[in-house]
């Protein structure tokens, strides 16, 4: 690969996907373009970059962006998030939201569905305070290949002992051969779309809890701060962000604040707020109880 | 140091088992079938157990379920590895009291998690 065709693959991928790549990733693509060439029966990064070039190149042009954007993913992928979730976004939303009993959950980087069927899991045993909710969990992905698999819902042998407990494993996926299928009760739990964060999403709507760890790493930081400040947006004063364990909005954006010993955990700076600002309209009663939870140390500040 | 008993009648599979288990910082202790695992068990608990499951003179079941009567049996958190992969045989180990379950082949991340999910590490 000349250094001309790693800075046109450069250029290729930060248009078409945002991803940004460091001086020094030629080794990223190599590992990750080789087997698109070698599919597309092409001997090598150059021809396959020759390839791109070329008109209706569309599809090798998607595999490729699908390739160096696809990253593996685990169930319950660094535990503490679901923790969190389980534990503190949950019990909040339940208090928060408890007249109109309606939640909406997004997984901004859903990739294969591990993540938002982690939460599908969490819900389904947290299913006993749920009765009467109208929950959804929006899973979206840059990439159609993912999706259809996160879709499906299949799974290997390897993928389903990453981070899955053995009872889970047992409760919410059905054998088949050496292959395991989540449940369809879990798969109706959750809407799969295909989505490009660097374009518009505000035709989602609102959300309670936004996931979206592991993906802005791939960007720059204007476009990190673009993608926060419309994220933010998406988000009621009382919402939640999860960004990924090596992740932070410090030093970024004013748009989200990290909540104090929930690590990844943040609010929207707009966080305590008058109740009127909520989007459901909850009223004074429906504020959290006075313990001193970070959340709630948040919602009294200012 | 935690200390961890590997049960297989394989030496292979106890050998990279043990090299895994002692990149986590495992003591380790090897048996080749139930029986010598239940006498090493009574002469000491460890903390955990990674158990196949066919084996010679004792399999992992009948092997599981001893231990669990011996005093102290409660203790050790019992990781089944085993090429047996279906439902019934998984469903069947955690009746007998198995803390987890790894279906072979596995490798290093699976065993990681694994321990991790029932406090090993």
């Amino acid at each position: 690969m000349t250094p001309f065709e790693y800075d046109y693959l450069r250029g290729f991928l930060k248009q078409r996907s945002g991803l940004v790549l460091s001086n020094e990733k030629q080794y990223l693509i190599e590992s990750r373009l080789l087997p698109v060439a070698r599919k597309a029966s092409l001997p090598s990064i150059s021809a396959l970059v020759a390839k791109m070039k070329e008109p209706g190149a569309g599809v090798l042009c998607d595999a490729v962006v699908e390739a160096m954007t696809t990253n593996e993913s685990f169930f319950f992928r660094d535990k503490v998030p679901f923790e969190h979730f389980t534990n503190t976004m949950l019990p909040a939303m339940l208090d928060a939201r408890a007249r109109d009993r309606r939640l909406r959950i997004w997984c901004a980087a859903a990739s294969t569905g591990q993540e938002p069927y982690s939460l599908a899991m969490c819900l389904k045993e947290a299913e006993a305070r749920l009765a009467g909710w109208r929950i959804e969990i929006i899973g979206t992905d840059l990439s159609n290949e993912v999706l259809e698999k996160a879709r499906a819902g299949v799974y290997s042998q390897f993928e389903v002992q990453r981070g899955l407990p053995i009872n889970h494993l047992l409760k919410h996926f059905v054998q088949n051969g050496d292959t395991w299928q989540i449940s369809s009760t879990l798969r109706g739990m959750v809407q799969y779309r295909k989505l490009n964060l660097l374009e518009n999403f505000s035709s989602l709507g609102q959300f309670d809890i936004v996931f979206c760890r592991n993906v802005l790493i791939y960007f720059d930081n204007q476009t990190k701060i673009d993608i926060l400040g419309r994220i933010a947006k998406m988000l009621p004063a009382d919402g939640f962000l999860v960004l990924g364990a090596a992740e932070t909005v410090v030093g970024l954006t004013d748009a989200f604040k990290p909540m104090t010993d929930k690590r990844g955990l943040y609010q929207t700076a707009a966080a305590g707020a008058a109740p009127s600002t909520q989007r459901y309209g909850t009223t004074g009663a429906a504020t959290p109880a006075p313990a001193p939870t970070p959340y709630t140390r948040l919602a009294t500040v200012r | 140091m935690k200390n961890c008993l590997v049960v297989d009648d394989s030496s292979v599979i106890r050998k990279v088992a043990r090299r895994i288990l002692e990149d986590l910082a495992f003591e380790t202790s090897e048996a080749e079938d139930g029986m010598k695992a239940l006498d090493m068990c009574r002469k000491e608990m460890p903390s955990a157990i990674l158990l196949d499951w066919n084996m010679p003179v004792m399999d992992g079941l009948e092997f599981l379920a001893q231990l669990r009567r011996e005093p102290g049996g409660e203790k050790p958190k019992v990781v089944f590895c085993t090429t047996e992969n279906d439902v019934a045989h998984i469903a069947k180990a955690m009746r007998a009291g198995a803390d987890e379950y790894i279906m072979k082949p596995f490798d290093r991340e699976i065993v990681e998690a694994k321990f991790a999910e029932v406090g090993l590490i």
